[in-house]
């Protein structure tokens, strides 16, 4: 990964002042080559979180997403040990567990106690994997919070393919996805394989937190994957807009902490996770309102 | 009769259980076409076994079945199916009319393509809410509806497919008691019209009273069958349950099904009553 762009905001305090100026700013910012991979790399994996979200949301499979970013920090740490690139490793780890998981079925309680014994061994083998790598904290770190400003032109082209591949994922299970995840029961009397649409639902989760990861990282995937798709399940009535809504959250949270991280020199997961987070904070309060409203008159 | 029609479902010395344990056996009935059959008995008698057999997700253990003329498969589209109910989350976005669309079409794979089929299949989806008046509110998040409301739309579902057969899982589970006549009323009336065979798994007698055909009481591992009059009666149960069982009818009809533990079964305690039907009035 590249680590200049980091060094210089991190070196420099902030980059740029704000000049009133937007357009000047943004043609600035757009000028270096490392903002522009930023930019779209944060546009695919935030399309790519907001559709994925939906069914993550719908499907209650919000800690699974959780652990398998996890299970990936041992993928990653360990590819960096071995020096391949992390988004290999991410990969390899979130493929496999993702099916294993997806697998394990519908036991709801049983899994929960399942993944977390996995993701706590996980954790375990990504320091291991990290002391091995003769402890480059910058590597566990940015692993760990993201490192978008580090994505290289061939780490963008691989972030494309991959999102081009869980979105034609997404596509292919569609109706036998949403059919498991509200109805099982009639979907099982109605043929539908809902074990196999259930494992390849996860290992299109476990695509879609590899290339997160290199946004928000391992530990705020939640603020991507979860946080849009559900404020977009606040606002939205049916499944088609809910995925719309939740792709403009997570890209107007990604776009918008970027431009943010322009002008100060602090994390851009920080920035990224707060907007999405204050996305949250607002519909629940606007919800909570308008349901008093509509109580009050009643109440008086 | 004008026309003979053959036995939807045609069961003979059939078993029923899980692992190869038997729940119930000795099962010989007929539901025939047009027919409404209620299917009682208490909690883990194996009432919702004997449905996932007619679906095809259960083999039999014993005993022959056939259904719609031949032997159970998954995947019929004659067959609608309402499962018990299970709670959606009240923000889920996800609307009534996604949910009957998806029993039309929610095995195939991809998404609706919006051509001229998807105008069709929109026409058997309009026709199903309909049938169960659920077109008021089927635009609305299923998560957010009534218990009443969500289960004339999971009815809605089952009947989108324009099924022969139609297996209902404790729909009145979770309704009050006006509601469950009125969802008995709305299942019989769609059965005329569309002349369909039920099979209505509860747990009371008295909402369907009025219009079941015949029961297929399920107790003690054994099955009776017959009109009600004829089953839900203190010989036909005390037989099932192997022990004395009274039936009580009060003024408006309505029957309770009342078991006399004995003695030998609460040493310290004198004879009492227990309500073996959940029935209240």
């Amino acid at each position: 990964m590249n680590f200049a762009a980091r060094h210089l905001l991190a070196s420099a305090g902030p980059v740029s002042s704000f000049s009133w100026n937007l357009l000047a700013d943004l043609r600035q910012m757009l000028g270096y080559a490392f903002m522009r991979n930023a930019f779209e790399a944060g546009a695919v994996v935030a399309v790519v979180a907001g559709v994925v979200g939906y069914f993550v949301v719908l499907r209650r499979t919000a800690f699974a997403a959780h652990a398998l970013s996890h299970i990936g920090f041992a993928g990653a740490a360990g590819a960096v040990a071995v020096g391949v690139i992390p988004l290999w490793g991410l990969l390899a780890f979130c493929l496999t567990s993702g099916a294993v998981i997806g697998g394990l079925g519908q036991r709801l309680r049983e899994r929960d106690t399942v993944i977390g014994i996995v993701l706590a061994f996980a954790l375990g083998l990504g320091a291991l994997f990290i002391s091995l790598y003769n402890g480059n904290s910058n590597e566990a770190i940015s692993i760990l919070f993201g490192e978008i400003l580090g994505v290289s032109s061939g780490d963008l082209l691989l972030t494309l393919v991959i999102g081009l591949i869980t979105l034609a994922m997404v596509a292919t299970l569609y109706r036998p996805l949403l059919f498991t995840s509200v109805d099982e029961d009639v979907a099982e009397a109605r043929r539908v394989p809902v074990r196999m649409v259930s494992v390849l639902f996860m290992m299109t989760v476990a695509l879609a937190v590899a290339i997160s990861v290199q946004v928000v990282g391992v530990l705020l995937i939640f603020g991507l994957m979860v946080t849009p798709a559900a404020v977009a399940e606040r606002v939205s009535r049916s499944p088609g807009q809910a995925m719309l809504v939740g792709v403009v959250v997570a890209l107007g949270s990604t776009w918008l902490g970027l431009a943010i991280s322009w002008y100060f020199a602090y994390p851009v997961s920080f920035f990224i996770i707060t907007i999405s987070f204050v996305a949250y904070v607002v519909v629940r309060v606007a919800s909570w309102a308008k349901e008093r409203a509509v109580r009050a008159p009643a109440v008086a | 009769m004008t026309t003979v029609h053959a036995p939807v479902v045609e069961a003979r010395g059939l078993a029923g259980g899980y692992a190869g344990r038997a729940v119930w056996s000795g099962a010989d009935f007929t539901v025939d076409h047009g027919e409404f059959v209620a299917v009682l008995g208490p909690n883990g008698a194996g009432k919702s076994t004997l449905l996932k057999m007619l679906l095809g997700l259960l083999p039999p253990l014993a005993g022959e079945l056939s259904v719609l003329g031949s032997s159970p498969r998954r995947g019929s589209p004659h067959i609608g199916y309402l499962p018990q109910a299970r709670n959606l989350d009240a923000a889920v976005a996800f609307r009534g009319v996604d949910l009957v669309g998806l029993g039309l079409d929610g095995h195939r794979w991809g998404f609706r393509v919006p051509t001229r089929p998807r105008r069709d299949l929109l026409d058997s989806v309009t026709e199903a809410l309909d049938a169960v008046g659920a077109s008021g509110y089927a635009g609305r998040k299923v998560g957010e509806m009534s218990g009443g409301e969500r289960q004339r739309i999971m009815l809605a579902q089952a009947l989108v497919s324009k099924p022969r057969l139609l297996l209902l899982d404790e729909p009145f589970a979770n309704l009050d008691v006006r509601h469950q006549s009125v969802m008995a009323a709305v299942v019989a009336e769609i059965a005329v019209e569309q002349s369909l065979s039920v099979v209505l798994v509860a747990h009371d007698i008295n909402p369907l009273r009025r219009v079941v055909d015949r029961v297929c009481y399920l107790a003690g591992g054994g099955v009776a069958i017959g009109t009600p009059d004829e089953v839900v009666t203190g010989p036909v149960l005390s037989r099932l349950y192997g022990g004395p069982v009274e039936v009580l009818t009060d003024s408006r009809g309505r029957r309770f099904v009342v078991g006399l533990e004995e003695e030998t079964a609460h040493p310290h305690g004198a004879t009492r009553a227990r309500i073996l039907e959940g029935a209240v009035g």
